[in-house]
This record gives structure tokens, sequence and C-alpha cells, in this order.
């Protein structure tokens, strides 16, 4: 970079450049970018006539108060807000309410989760007895709505948006108790899976409030997912200790507390710790900080060494997948999970830089897993065709046929991406775009499949 | 003459697609393009026009490149994409039914 013979002004330069890199707003590149405007302007104005310290004083005015710029270089990059929310009160789009308030709220919140789980159980319906069924269908239902209330009131949503919010969760709660199911039936269980994917795109709804056409709304949605998913993990973990200590002791003085378990301990603590989790990942995002991508970069590579084998061993064996029922939803859970580790990595990456080595690696990735899909795909054909359609085989069908288009769009994006024919920002949008299909899935298996199988 | 922020705001993408359709351009010169067409009208704080070049080259309306100017300054250059003509088009449709609708209500209103 060309240098100004003034010293001092070199000096101030250099100042100014370290006031703009200690803000997590700016990359280098911005901070250099910035700069070189900076020394346009200085020498513009120097040789306008200007002395050096002056011309700095106007051109460092002229671009404007450190928090004002950082607060719009934070705002058009909004995964860099992810690590540290430089978005502070002097924002009006983010309601800043924190504090005690919040606590109190959260508590009560999860102690009403829990709760909730053991009300029906005053009506005679067991969790560990003849009501499982019915908990099993309601699940979302005691614990997704509380959420949604809590991202009513983080973003500050008025009472309208609430009403809308709370619809969906009625119809919800109709079309899991109305239809009139066979014991032991498919499309009740199909019920109890799907009911939860469609109801927490109504929670996205109420956590991006009106950000969901915004940039960056749903992939910060996404992300919040990705994060909840990794700490509901972490709690989980400490309870299966607390659980096997209940256990240790009371067995110390002979006593069998299995009952405390199975109907207090486990309902309720993984009603609570939905909502627990979810104001972690509010609360703490810098604490652990984006483990969902360190998670995704640790594992492409693993998953793709594995389904390259699995195709090659395929390929040299002659083998054919042999297509019963659990392993189609294998098949769909492989698939979910290839969508998972590619959005997870989009989440993460910025949107600018060139594709690297990781990119070719995700592309492979995505291809390996579209060419398994195809054999699974071929084989669960032939099975419909075979013993013709049930609740179960249409819906994994369902869901695979939709993993497998967004796959596909995927692959020709990353494809065109690193050619360099396309921008990385059209793969981030495919993604987020395709999100409410899920949810649009999910609603038909939940509404539709119970009568159109009639109930079994 | 004071113009309102969101003016300012709305205003900012249809101008610098326009001026990068008639040549790539940086930052600096981006800024001196603004206040030599708008006879100083539209000053415009030197570093927010950045943000709203990244988030258009997010958007993929405008792509940028590193490169080096003939004083020897490393300098990013930013050159308007395919997508960002159509946009630049799109924009220029809705700023025309802005500005006709008003020069309507403003004429009606001299000569009333």
């Amino acid at each position: 970079m060309m240098a100004f013979a003034d010293r001092s002004l070199e000096e101030q330069i250099g100042q100014w450049r370290e006031y703009l890199r200690r803000r997590q707003a700016f990359h280098l590149s911005d901070v250099e970018e910035l700069e070189g405007h900076l020394r346009d302007q200085l020498t513009a104005l120097t040789d306008a006539g200007l002395a050096g310290d002056e011309a700095f004083l106007v051109a460092v005015k002229r671009m404007g108060s450190l928090d004002a710029l950082s607060r719009e270089f934070a705002r058009a990059h909004s995964e860099r807000l992810w690590k540290q929310l430089v978005i502070g009160p002097g924002s009006a789009d983010e309601s800043v309410a924190a504090g005690p308030t919040e606590l109190v709220l959260v508590i009560g919140l999860a102690v009403a989760a829990a709760l909730a789980i053991k009300v029906p159980a005053l009506f005679g319906l067991r969790i560990d007895g003849s009501g499982q069924p019915f908990y099993f269908r309601n699940a979302a239902l005691f614990v997704l709505p509380l959420l949604t209330v809590y991202f009513i009131w983080k973003r500050g949503s008025r009472l309208g948006t609430a009403f809308w919010l709370a619809l969906p969760f009625a119809a919800g709660a109709v079309f899991a108790n109305i239809f009139p199911f066979t014991t032991n039936s498919d499309t009740e269980k199909l019920i109890a899976l799907h009911l939860p994917i469609m109801l927490w795109l109504v929670v996205g709804f109420a956590y991006v409030r009106n950000r969901w056409f915004a940039n960056g709304g749903r992939m910060d949605f996404v992300r919040f997912s990705g994060e909840l998913a990794i700490y509901y993990v972490l709690i989980a973990l400490g309870g299966f200790v607390l659980i096997a200590f209940t256990v240790m002791l009371f067995a110390s003085i002979g006593m069998k507390a299995d009952w405390l378990i199975g109907a207090w301990l486990v309902p309720c603590g993984a009603a609570g710790a939905v909502i627990i989790g979810s104001w972690l990942v509010e609360a703490k995002q810098s604490v652990i900080e984006n483990m969902a991508p360190v998670l995704t970069r640790l594992f492409t590579p693993l998953f793709t060494v594995l389904l390259l084998a699995f195709i090659g061993t395929m390929a040299w064996t002659g083998s054919f997948i042999n297509m019963q029922r659990q392993v189609l939803i294998g098949f769909d859970l492989l698939l979910a999970l290839v969508v998972g580790l590619v959005l997870y990595a989009a989440s993460a990456r910025d949107p600018l830089a060139a594709p690297d080595f990781f990119d070719g690696l995700q592309l492979v990735l995505v291809v390996s897993a579209l060419v398994v899909d195809g054999v699974a795909l071929a084989a669960i054909a032939a099975r419909i065709s075979e013993f013709g359609f049930t609740p179960n085989r249409v819906a994994a069908l369902g869901e695979n046929i939709i993993l497998l288009v967004n796959l596909a769009w995927t692959a020709w994006l990353y494809l065109r991406f690193a050619r360099r024919l396309g921008s990385f920002a059209r793969l981030e949008q495919w993604q987020i775009a395709y999100l409410p299909v899920y949810a649009v899935w999910a609603a038909i298996v939940v509404i539709a499949f119970p009568p159109l199988f009639g109930y079994k | 003459m004071e113009m309102g922020k969101d003016l300012v705001a709305a205003s900012a993408t249809p101008l610098v697609l326009a001026i990068l359709s008639e040549r790539d351009s940086y930052g600096y010169a981006i800024i001196k393009r603004v206040a030599e067409l708008s006879g100083g009208n539209l000053q415009w704080t030197d570093g927010m026009l950045y943000p709203v070049l990244h988030r258009l080259e997010r958007q993929g309306l405008v792509a940028a490149k590193w490169s080096t100017s003939e004083t020897g300054r490393r300098r990013k250059y930013y050159r308007i994409t395919k997508e960002g003509r159509a946009e630049l088009a799109a924009q220029r449709q809705q700023w025309r039914v802005v500005d006709g609708t008003l020069r309507g209500i403003w004429m009606k209103a001299c000569t009333a």
C-alpha cells in the first residue's frame, strides 16, 4: 500500500485501522477496503491543499462513526453476528430484553412444560401405561407452544401474531386426537413423528418474527435448531447421570425408583429441557460457539468416505439393497443427515469466500448420497409394486423424494459454484427456500394419511 | 439539501447498480460518481456504501475482485452481474412508477 510521506498521518491511519480491527463486524479484507477508501480520500484532500491532520479529520468524519458502521456491516453479514452480538441496544429491531425477567420467565415456562406433561395423568392417562399412544401423538403439543410463547415474548411480537401462531397448534391438537385409530396403528405413529416437524416451522416463525423473508432470518433459525439439538443432547447426558444415581441410591436402601423415573424424571425433564436448551442457545451463544459447524467439518469427510466405500463395495460384490422397512427409514435419515451437513456447512460459511477443498468434499458427499439413494429408491419401488402401498412406505417414499430433489438441485448448484459459474448465496437461498417443504409434507402426513389409510 | 434517511437507503441499490452498469468501479470512485451525478445533493456517509456493496455481492447482483491500481494501491473492484442487470431493470420500473405517481399529483397541485 502506498504510504504518505507525513509520518504522523501514517500513525493516525494505523490507529484508526486498529480500532476497526477490534470490532467483530469487520473482517480483515473489509478493513483493507475501508483503509483504501480512507487513503484515496486523504490523497484527494491533501492534493486540494489541506494539511495532513486536517485531511484526516475530514476523511474520518466522512467515513462515519465506527458504531454506526460496524452495525451496518454486522447487518450485511449477519453470520458474523452469531459469534458476537454486536447489534447492541443501539438498534431498534432486536429486542434486548434480558436479565432477571427473562430468567424468571424461562424457568416458569420450563416448569409449565414439565407440569403440562403431567396434566393428562390427572384424567387417568398414565404415561407408562395405557395412555402411551396419546402421549406420543401429542408430545410436541406439550412443549412447542410454550417455546413459541418464549420467542413471542423475547422478540416483542404483537398479540395479533401470537393469535396466528396459535392456530396451527390448535389444528395440530385437533388432528392428533380426532382420528379413531386402530390399536397399534401405523398412521398413529406417523402422526407422532410428523407433527413435531410441522410445528417446528411455527416455532421458526416466532423465532424470526418478521424476518422470515429478510436476509438471514431463516438461516439464523437453522443455526438455532442445530445448536439447540447439541444443547439438548448435553442436557440429556446430564439427565442420564442423574437417573443412574437415582436408581443406585434408592436401590441401596432397597427401594425401586422405576415409577419416579418413568413417570416423572424422564417426561418432565425431556419437556423442560427444550425450553432451557433454547434459552441457553439464545443467551450463551458465545460459550459453545458454533458447535454445529465444527461437527459438520469433522463428520463431512467421514461420511463421504463411508458412502464412497459403500458404493464401491456394492459395485464390487454386486449385492443389492435388501429393502426391509427399517432400512428405508434408515436411508431417509441418511439423506436428512447429508442435507443437515450441507445446511450447517452453509450456515457457518462466509458466502463470499471462493470455493475450496471442503466444498469439493461436500459435492462428493452430496453426489455419493444421491447415488446410494437412487439404488435405495429402485429397491423400494420394487417392494411397493410387489406388496402394495402401506402408510409407512408412502411416507418414507415421500420423504425420500423430497430430500432427493433437494440434494439433486444442491449438487447442481454446488457444481456451478465449484466451477465459479454461480455464487454460494444461490445455494444458501435454495436450502432456505426449501425449509417449508418439509413442514408441508409433514402436515400432509398428519392430516391426510390417517383417513386415507383407514386409521390403520 | 438534507435527504431523508429512508429515501437515501432505498435509492442506494439502484444507484450503485446503475453506476456499476456504466463501468466496473471501486468504493471511493462510486461515492465520487454519486456526488457528481446528484450535484452534491446526495451525500452518503462514505463507510455506509460498503455494507451496501457487500450485501449486493452476497445477493449475487455484483461480483468483486481485488486488483492493483496504476498508483500501486490494492483495490476491490466491483462489477455488475447478469442478475444485477435484471434487478436494475426491475428497480427502474418501480422507480418510474413512484416518479410518475408523484409527478402526476404535483402537476395537478400546480394547475389547480
